[in-house]
């Protein structure tokens, strides 16, 4: 049984669990579980994945109920995602004890997440770590692991964003060490990620060149939600008439104080300044903390 | 956006507060919903009847009260209400608004039986 919510269900860590006969869920989402630990309490089949791929991706179902007599009201006057910032909250906690500086990166598919987070962790060395969100495979955790830097997959399977339940999974796996840099790589989509709270001290927006100066305007949640967007793929912009000024224009018609960075993952312009930010608002994290 | 999610949320804490054996059923479930929130009602009331099948909710009535959508204008420094997240400030005609208000996703009450 899994650690943080008790729950039994489904696939972690290059586990998945077919659950035979006699074994059902009412879990809404999936559930991760601890590595070969707490599988007591139920017959499972694992199948083990190369890596350790996480997945997630169970339903609900159902049955028929019964009458009525006198009504009467219950306040709730509770937040739908409160459960999400439960979890949420417990994340932020626990890595702000280790001292780690997190970033949750959002963005279309497309926009050259991946090849951006290589291009950084090459270029900033030192102590990093991933956690990579897709609804399948492992390509891009596999991608990271290249770097050298470790990488969990979270596979969501039918969902479409990462939420704090996933990510305090996929910490029980990483072997995160004091004062590192840990990336989120969510779910590429620009809608729903904007709403969940994973415990990240901040949400990048990656929006690439070639996607339309009005992405900002069309997605204006996300760019409200981020505190910083990178630009990427500048160096397409002489032969895909753009106006970066107009991006830059749109991001901030949506969120007057986001910061941009323009930057390319294949030449390198503009990796030092978002590798200085990375720094800078790590260090005022630590900052922060050792006043506290 | 991500209705299905959501209305697993809403029943994740509608079954806890309808736990107690005497409350036999859930006939109505009343949500405050920000203009920025980013809900779509209708995908909200179909994922509502699937979501809710087999619980104390099944069938229940699915209410949504609109919450106003506020923002400070960064050219007047005034908040302001708007309809739309894109529209300009009313009082002066900015387009630079930070949303303050309005993303908000409660359950408020239900009523059972």
């Amino acid at each position: 049984m899994c650690t943080v919510c008790g729950c039994s269900g489904s696939t972690v860590d290059g586990h998945s669990h077919d659950h035979g006969a006699g074994h059902t869920h009412d879990h809404a989402h999936g559930h991760a579980h601890g590595h070969g630990h707490h599988h007591h309490h139920h017959d499972h089949h694992h199948h083990h994945g190369a890596h350790g791929d996480i997945h997630f991706g169970t339903g609900a179902a159902g049955v028929a109920v019964g009458n009525m007599s006198q009504e009467r009201l219950i306040e709730i006057e509770t937040g739908i995602l409160s459960e999400n910032d439960r979890y949420a909250a417990a994340n932020r906690a626990r890595l702000a004890r280790q001292g780690v500086f997190a970033v949750n990166l959002v963005s279309s598919p497309g926009s050259g997440k991946t090849t951006l987070l290589c291009a950084t962790i090459r270029a900033m060395g030192g102590d990093v770590a991933v956690i990579e969100g897709d609804q399948q495979t492992s390509n891009d955790a596999d991608r990271i692991r290249e770097t050298g830097a470790p990488a969990v997959q979270i596979n969501t399977g039918k969902g479409c964003h990462l939420d704090g339940h996933m990510v305090g999974h996929a910490l029980d796996h990483l072997h995160l060490h004091d004062e590192a840099t840990l990336f989120i790589e969510n779910v590429g989509n620009l809608v729903c990620p904007a709403a969940f709270d994973l415990g990240e001290d901040a949400k990048v927006a990656i929006l690439s060149v070639t996607e339309g100066e009005d992405k900002p305007l069309k997605y204006p949640d996300m760019f409200t939600a981020a505190r910083i967007a990178l630009l990427n793929k500048v160096d397409l912009a002489p032969h895909c008439d753009v106006d970066l000024d107009l991006y830059e224009a749109n991001l901030r018609r949506v969120n007057p104080t986001i910061e941009v960075i323009r930057v390319s993952a294949r030449t390198g312009e503009g990796l030092d300044q978002w590798i200085g930010w990375l720094r800078s608002e790590a260090l005022a994290k630590r900052r922060a903390q050792a006043t506290e | 956006m991500h209705e299905m999610s959501l209305c697993e949320g809403i029943r994740r804490v509608v079954d806890q507060a309808a736990a107690a054996p005497e409350i036999q059923r859930v006939t109505r479930v009343r949500l405050e919903i920000g203009r920025f929130a980013g809900v779509e009602k209708p995908a909200l009331e179909f994922a509502w009847e699937v979501v809710m099948r087999g619980s104390k909710a099944e069938g229940a009535a699915l209410e949504m009260i609109d919450l106003p959508g506020r923002a400070l204008c960064y050219d007047c420094m005034e908040t302001v209400e708007i309809a739309h997240r894109l529209d300009p400030c009313p009082t002066c005609g900015g387009g630079k608004l930070m949303p303050d208000g309005g993303d908000e996703m409660r359950i408020k009450d239900m009523e059972v039986i």
